[in-house]
């Protein structure tokens, strides 16, 4: 793998760090005008999702780290992982509970993800931005009550709870933004 | 547009100011036969090409030397606004070719010098910074109460553990047995950032390894007569009492020579024609440079260089 200069740190950029593959957030050069350069560089950890601060000297380098982001069709879990295709060639992989992380409770069978692949394995799993799931829970609302008011805890068909107004019924499909885990629209069939 | 009509207003300010003091502005070359010896400032350079002579000329890091050869050929007090050019330094507080105000005052000790810098901030910020506090405090001061350490005695056990305290770890494997480079990572992640807000901070009695182009001071040899001026931690000016000794001059250049060998920086040679100046004998005086690019951007309240130059480095 290549390694990069600090000179060369920008935002994205993926290098590894004690062993773990992160992603450069910020990278600022700090100079005293008489003094020795160095780059303040914010970093998050992409195993542990964590956000550190690390200083280098300029110029310094580092190696970089084999992570790619790809395009994949979610295909079904077993259990123990999630299966996951890459709908043009066919290539597999599974994704273990630490991977798919968050991402979990938005996962549908056929819906389309980002897998971020270190040395060609599932690090994460960042779910598409919008899905649309439909209602298997929630107490029964007030038909015709389209106040922006209250709202109620609706139970969606992968276990995932969001905040939906009154009127919105069991069965009913709804759009969510899994940025915010927030309800945007239902969705007409 | 607005930033245009700030920047001119700021040039024409300060030449309003220093002509009230009588202080003449002078124009040295950009273009140099010879640059300083500082490990920490990387010079770009350029070849002249008028056969059969071919000399390479610098673009300078700072107008110092060539100044200096003004005030001993008898200048009395000057000041120049001008380019310097500094390779490999870009960020956000850095541009590689920026504008200095440097000035040298004629029989001023370090503090004439350091009030007539905090008058002319408090008159070129009057109109947009007119909040902005001034604070003093020497350097052993500011940095005992941030990092409780010593500035002036190096003790790598101690300041291994304060780096990590702080969570700055890196620091020890960064900075490891150079005392100076320790004070440059302390100061800056450290102390920089705690200085006070909305507030002109001088810093005087900088350690004598950070002592630059200072005098060592007379009464306690462990500092140099040196100052810097921070405005909300960043820093913006630099100051010194002149150091006029050309033996001790000689000396500092071979222990940056030396050291820039032993690193593996390009080779420099002495700047002759400055030596030779100082030979014949650099009045008493005391002078400073200002970054006026921060200084635009303290005005405006930008925290980008970019933001206050017409074409920065990347459109240059």
């Amino acid at each position: 793998m290549a390694t990069f200069s600090t000179n060369e740190f920008r935002g994205g950029l993926k290098i590894m760090l004690d062993n773990d593959p992160c992603s450069i957030i910020e990278n600022e050069f700090v100079k005293p005008g008489k003094g020795q350069a160095f780059n303040r560089v914010k970093i998050r950890n992409l195993k542990t999702g964590r956000v550190i601060e690390r200083t280098f000297k300029s110029g310094d380098t580092v190696e970089g780290a084999d992570v790619v982001d790809r395009d994949m069709q979610y295909l079904y879990s077993d259990g123990e992982f999630w299966h996951f295709m890459v709908p043009d060639t066919f290539e597999q992989y599974q994704a273990d509970k630490n991977a798919v992380g968050e991402a979990l409770k938005w996962l549908k069978e056929q819906d389309m993800c980002i897998l971020t692949l270190w040395n060609d394995s599932p690090l994460s799993v960042t779910p598409p931005n919008f899905v649309e799931l439909a209602i298997t829970e929630t107490d029964p609302g007030l038909k015709g009550d389209t106040s922006g008011g209250g709202g109620k805890p609706a139970t969606l068909e992968t276990g995932a709870v969001v905040r939906v107004p009154l009127f919105v019924q069991i069965g009913e499909v709804i759009k969510v933004d899994t940025r915010t885990g927030e309800y945007v629209s239902r969705v007409k069939e | 547009m607005r930033l245009l009509r700030r920047r001119a207003q700021l040039l024409a300010d300060i030449r309003l100011f220093f002509a009230d003091r009588a202080v003449l502005e002078v124009e040295t070359p950009l273009l140099c036969g010879a640059t300083g010896t500082d490990p920490n400032l990387d010079f770009f350079s350029s070849q002249f090409h008028h056969p059969p002579q071919d000399k390479t000329y610098f673009l300078q890091t700072s107008p110092e030397f060539a100044m200096k050869r003004l005030l001993a050929a008898g200048s009395g007090s000057i000041y120049q606004i001008c380019k310097a050019f500094r390779n490999g330094e870009s960020g956000r507080l850095h541009n590689p070719e920026f504008t200095i105000l440097e000035w040298y005052r004629v029989g001023f000790d370090l503090e004439q010098l350091m009030a007539e810098v905090v008058d002319l901030l408090v008159t070129l910020l009057a109109s947009d910074r007119s909040e902005l506090s001034v604070h003093s405090c020497s350097y052993r001061q500011i940095f005992t109460e941030i990092t409780d350490l010593d500035p002036l005695s190096f003790d790598r056990r101690h300041y291994r553990q304060a780096a990590a305290e702080h969570g700055l770890a890196e620091a020890n494997a960064l900075c490891g047995n150079d005392h100076a480079v320790w004070l440059d990572f302390l100061f800056s992640h450290l102390v920089q950032p705690s200085m006070p807000k909305q507030a002109i901070c001088l810093v005087f009695g900088y350690p004598a390894i950070q002592s630059s182009l200072a005098r060592i001071n007379a009464g306690d040899p462990r500092v140099a007569d040196r100052f810097e001026v921070f405005i909300d931690g960043m820093e913006l000016a630099n100051g010194f009492f002149e150091l006029n000794d050309v033996v001790e001059q000689e000396t500092r250049f071979e222990r940056e020579m030396a050291y820039r060998h032993s690193h593996g920086l390009a080779p420099v040679a002495k700047d002759a024609l400055f030596l030779d100046a100082l030979k014949a004998g650099l009045p008493v005086c005391s002078g400073v440079a200002m970054g006026l690019d921060r200084l635009l951007m303290v005005a405006q309240g930008h925290d980008a260089i970019d933001r206050v130059l017409a074409f920065p480095f990347d459109r240059a």
